[in-house]
């Protein structure tokens, strides 16, 4: 039985009594409360009864993560009550079923809540023209300028007027200008043109982000989005205003005019800039990623994510990734290299080898560390990284991988305190190989005594004594990582990685939530994903054969691992499992 | 014959009557508001006791009073929809935003008898349990905003506002906030946002009902100034009395605001529906008849929102006949009673009651277009079908006004202003922007049309020379 693996974000919410409402003639049960934008029961309303119902009603405004404003008009939907007689009671048909009398006034979808026996009508003659009328007023004013917006190809003012709207315009008028190219904030730029005025970035900065940033200047159809003049738009979450924003007003100055949307191929992956692990898209083209969006993720990340992790991908592509197996300095093959690194392990003597494992490394691939470490006898450890966290999404743990990293046994707890122990036996001469994966150790090295004197006046101690002049004593040196830097230089072995856009695996986050990433594109020249050649190795040093596709590793892990007993790689879906940490 | 009835203005306009609260003394003022927080528990038959604001809840609910402010909506009706369970405080906001094109009638009361608004608003706080009121007064009446904060210092240093007003242990304070110049700050949920210092976006209700989920998201009510006033005089004659008043479901008093092509220009205060549209024109005691040698042309009847009437427009009219059987009587449009009633089934509405009229010297393609030109300025923008409407309106009658119009142009309006209202938009001013153009052009279609299919006879004529319609589109930027 698994320990508390469960796809569930939540316990059980209470039982909600459910009630009976029409969409287009058809009869659905739905819950009479529903969670609203900030998590709150709230009485069902009609666009989502129409969503239970798989009817699709159009929308701009409403946004199921945003508070609602039903400005722009576009759900209105045509709906009917039971009609109560003088007695306040319903009105019978002929044939017993209650008398329905339609409203006379639509309503807004999006903010009506549903009562039993409500018939709602998404489908009829005044609902199309409505639709028409405002599709049509959205358009007048609007710049049409498809062939150049980014926002073609996923905008729902494209999408709508295929879908809803008319093919012609009466418009005959001059359209209001209003500015272009506003330079809104560091990572944003706006065509106020473009924009439909829904307000959802408003909302946004304002009641997730927690910046009230934007608003609305001037009047009427003049109306434009603005900052406060000489206050940009530049917090950590601005760029989910891109994501949100129907049209292609808001734009990211990262993204605009470098690919059309539809040439981009979407994997479902992670972002690893911490240990909160939001759930992300990638969006790439012929091995090249273009943006990383958020993935609505409700056990994570809902439906946002940070301007850092999401912009934290430029190095993926950088020209001077490790692209070659090195065996001490030379070209090499990875057959030729792992068949050496596997003799010499084997002939090590236990307690004479260290792992540096890294926590951005994959629950998969620090398992079969974890096999190499039972092997070999060895000590292991990995490097905690910690910074500033928010209240929102970003963690203080800049690892994406810690409690994976804890719970197959790589580190204690307390993520670096073998470190100095590693060092020590290093010096004593005990340990004479060291294996490193994805950690530039020298980066916060100071020698031993040096550490030793900041132990004595500081808890804290992000440093340790793994320096280049100790790592000088060791016989063998095997360093696997992604990009080239001070420990890959004094390496033996450099063992070229990928990263994680670049192969599967999966990460468990702060809060003990396992989730799965796919590949998007590939690594470059002979690097490898870590738990490919991993396999190798383990089964070269340890002679057990594992599987060799990523599920049957997952799985075999899952087996072994107590904390992710019971969850199987196809069980962690798109959103993940959580798991007891 | 018609009369005015004077209830509100009774003395406003007396020689020598001023708006010190010495005066407004003299003239039996803050009485009423005595009486109201002096009115002992009432024991019911069926043995339960009414609250003395209860009874004055009720007597509102009997008087049949009906907003002042353009809806018409009964004032205890809309009193009783306030959550009283909530365990928030209740606010009570007087609408003073008066900005209906037409309308002058609120600043009347204001300029000239802040007190018997004062007493009035006090005695509505009572009666509800509010202990915090606002008057959220138009921007635009900077004096208006003096007078009336003028007016609050001297209730509060007689004891009429404040703690423990007039012995009775019932505390009150008022404050004056002036909106900062626009039409939409009257419309309630509108006028709530602003007062609340956020740009004045109407609310979505569900589920933001002010008597619900007003001011401060707290249980409020937001009655117009002329409003108010009679509550004071509910009070003063009792409900059962004021419902004498006018005509049945057509309760007191109204001051008619009525501008444009009379001799005689003004406010006049009628019994509700006991004077017809005809008689505030033309009777020498209202307007006094158009200027010498003009002929009717059109009425609006209720702010420039209200759909307009046509001279020589005929209406059928529910009446009941000797015996009491319904019967539908023509009636022409000068002949209808000026009530909230007649005029909404004429098709119109008495909205804020006032009446703009135009003479046959009126250009009506040009009045709508100057309406419209207003309606564009003012829509806030928060829903597409008005911000984007009530612009393509106006910039389609400029055209039509400067010679660019087309004989097709109006039926194009017709279907622009189709799209706006019904429901369409979070509040009514969908309706106020899109019925002048409804109307008009309906009413008077082949004068858009002839305007239109002149400017298409000039432009074949003249087609050597391209249209310059560079300076339209300067004019609306």
């Amino acid at each position: 039985m698994s320990t508390a693996a469960t796809t569930e974000t939540k316990p059980a919410p209470t039982a909600i009594e459910k009630i009976k409402v029409k969409v287009d003639g058809r009869e659905i049960e739905v819950p009479r409360l529903i969670a609203d934008w900030s998590g709150k029961l709230t009485p069902t309303t009609m666009i989502q009864a129409c969503e239970l119902a798989k009817t699709d009603v159009p929308h701009y405004c409403y946004h199921p993560k945003l508070p609602v404003v039903g400005n722009c008009r576009m759900c209105l939907v045509e709906y009917g009550m039971p009609a109560m007689g003088p007695d306040r009671k319903p009105i019978l048909n002929a044939d017993g079923s209650p008398k329905i009398s339609k409203m006379p006034r639509p309503a807004i979808s999006c903010a009506t809540p549903i009562s039993p026996g409500m018939e709602i009508y998404t489908k009829t003659p005044a609902v199309k023209q409505m639709r028409e009328g405002v599709l049509e007023s959205l358009l007048i004013n609007h710049p049409l300028d498809c062939p150049i917006c980014d926002q073609a190809g996923e905008c729902k003012l494209q999408e709508y007027s295929v879908d809803y709207g008319q093919s012609e315009s009466r418009f005959v008028e001059a359209k209001v200008h209003k500015p272009k190219a506003v330079d809104l904030g560091p990572r944003i730029m706006l065509d106020a043109e473009r924009c439909i005025l829904c307000t959802r970035c408003i909302r946004f900065t304002k009641d997730i982000a927690g910046d009230d940033a934007l608003g609305i200047i001037n009047r009427g159809s003049y109306n434009t989005i603005a900052t406060f003049p000489g206050m940009p738009f530049d917090n950590n979450y601005t760029l989910n205003t891109v994501d949100i924003c129907p049209v292609g007003a808001l734009t990211s100055k990262d993204f605009r005019f470098q690919m059309r949307a539809w040439f981009l191929k979407e994997t479902k992956s992670l972002c690893t800039n911490c240990g909160t692990g939001c759930s992300a898209l990638i969006g790439s083209r012929e091995e090249k990623i273009y943006r990383f969006t958020p993935r609505d993720n409700d056990a994570v990340n809902g439906s946002w994510m940070c301007d850092s992790g999401r912009l934290n991908y430029k190095w993926i592509g950088r020209a001077d990734r490790l692209k070659d197996v090195l065996v001490r300095g030379q070209k090499s093959t990875w057959t030729a290299a792992l068949n050496e690194i596997s003799d010499k392990l084997k002939k090590t003597p236990a307690g004479s080898v260290a792992i540096v494992a890294s926590a951005r490394q994959t629950n998969e691939e620090l398992w079969l560390i974890s096999k190499l470490k039972a092997k070999l006898g060895a000590i292991s450890d990995s490097i905690p990284r910690d910074g500033k966290g928010d209240k929102i999404l970003v963690s203080a743990d800049k690892n994406p991988n810690t409690n994976g990293a804890r719970l197959t046994g790589i580190c204690f707890t307390e993520m670096g305190i073998n470190l100095v122990k590693i060092s020590d036996g290093i010096a004593s001469g005990k340990i004479k190989t060291l294996i490193v994966f994805g950690e530039n150790i020298v980066k916060r090295a100071v020698s031993n005594e040096k550490l030793r004197e900041r132990e004595t006046i500081s808890e804290v101690v992000d440093e340790h004594g793994l320096t280049p002049e100790l790592l000088a004593k060791l016989d063998t040196l095997i360093v696997s990582d992604i990009l080239p830097n001070d420990t890959t230089k004094l390496a033996h072995y450099v063992l070229p990685g990928a990263a994680h856009a670049e192969k599967r695996g999966s990460f468990t986050n702060t809060k003990g939530r396992v989730q799965k990433f796919m590949k998007a594109v590939e690594a470059p020249g002979d690097a490898r994903a870590e738990w490919e050649f991993l396999h190798d190795l383990v089964h070269n040093v340890t002679g057990q054969n594992g599987f060799v596709t990523i599920e049957g590793l997952f799985n075999q892990m899952a087996k072994e691992v107590p904390a992710f007993n019971g969850v199987t790689w196809q069980s962690l879906g798109d959103t993940g499992v959580t798991v007891q940490i | 014959m018609a009369q005015e009835y004077k209830l509100i203005l009774k003395y406003a306009d007396e020689p020598g009557y001023s708006r010190d609260i010495e005066c407004y003394l003299r003239h039996g003022g803050y009485n009423d508001l005595k009486k109201a927080l002096a009115l002992q528990p009432k024991d019911l038959p069926d043995g339960k006791k009414l609250s003395g604001p209860e009874q004055i809840r009720e007597d509102v609910k009997i008087s049949g009073l009906r907003g002042r402010g353009g809806a018409g909506f009964s004032c205890g009706l809309k009193w009783s929809f306030v959550d009283r369970k909530s365990g928030k405080p209740i606010y009570l906001i007087c609408n003073a935003d008066e900005s209906e094109p037409g309308t002058f009638k609120d600043r009347q009361i204001m300029y000239k008898d802040p007190h018997q608004l004062i007493e009035g608003m006090a005695i509505s706080c009572f009666a509800n349990d509010v202990h915090l009121a606002y008057i959220y007064i138009r921007g635009e009446m900077v004096d208006g905003a003096k007078i009336l904060n003028e007016a609050l210092k001297e209730a509060r240093a007689k004891g009429f506002l404040g703690k423990n007003i007039c012995g009775s242990g019932y505390d009150l304070e008022m404050h004056v906030h002036r909106g900062a110049g626009a039409y939409i700050c009257g419309e309630e949920t509108g006028l709530i946002e602003s007062l609340e210092g956020k740009r004045p976006y109407p609310r979505i209700k569900p589920p933001y009902f002010p008597a619900v989920l007003g001011l401060w998201m707290c249980p409020t009510i937001v009655n117009n100034v002329e409003t108010l006033c009679n509550v004071k005089h509910i009070v003063a004659m009792g409900g059962a009395e004021f419902a004498k008043l006018g005509t049945p479901n057509n309760t007191g008093t109204r001051i008619v605001s009525l501008s444009g092509h009379v001799k005689k220009p003004g406010y006049y205060e009628i019994e509700t529906g006991k004077a017809t549209i005809g008689e505030l024109i033309n009777d020498p005691k209202f307007g006094g008849g158009l200027r010498d040698g003009r002929k009717l042309k059109a009425v609006i009847p209720g702010g420039s929102s209200a759909k307009v009437f046509k001279a020589g427009e005929k209406f059928k009219l529910k009446k009941k006949d000797a015996e009491g059987k319904e019967i539908l009587v023509e009636t022409d449009m000068l002949d209808l009673p000026y009530d909230f009633d007649s005029l909404a089934a004429a098709g119109s509405m008495s909205g804020s009651s006032a009446i703009i009229v135009m003479d046959d010297s009126t250009d009506i393609v040009e009045a709508l277009a100057n309406l419209s030109e207003f309606y564009a300025h003012e829509s806030c923008g928060q829903c597409t079908p008005c911000r984007e409407g009530s612009l393509w309106m106006s910039k389609t009658l400029h055209r039509l006004t400067h010679g660019e119009g087309r004989a097709s142009d109006a039926d194009y309006l017709v279907k622009i202003a189709d799209n706006i209202p019904g429901g369409r938009t979070i509040c009514a001013f969908g309706e106020a922007c899109s019925w002048p153009v409804q109307s008009f052009v309906a009413k008077f279609k082949d004068e858009f049309v002839a305007k239109g299919a002149a400017d298409e006879a000039r432009r074949a004529k003249d087609i050597s020379a391209p249209a310059e319609t560079k300076h339209l589109e300067a004019a609306h930027h």
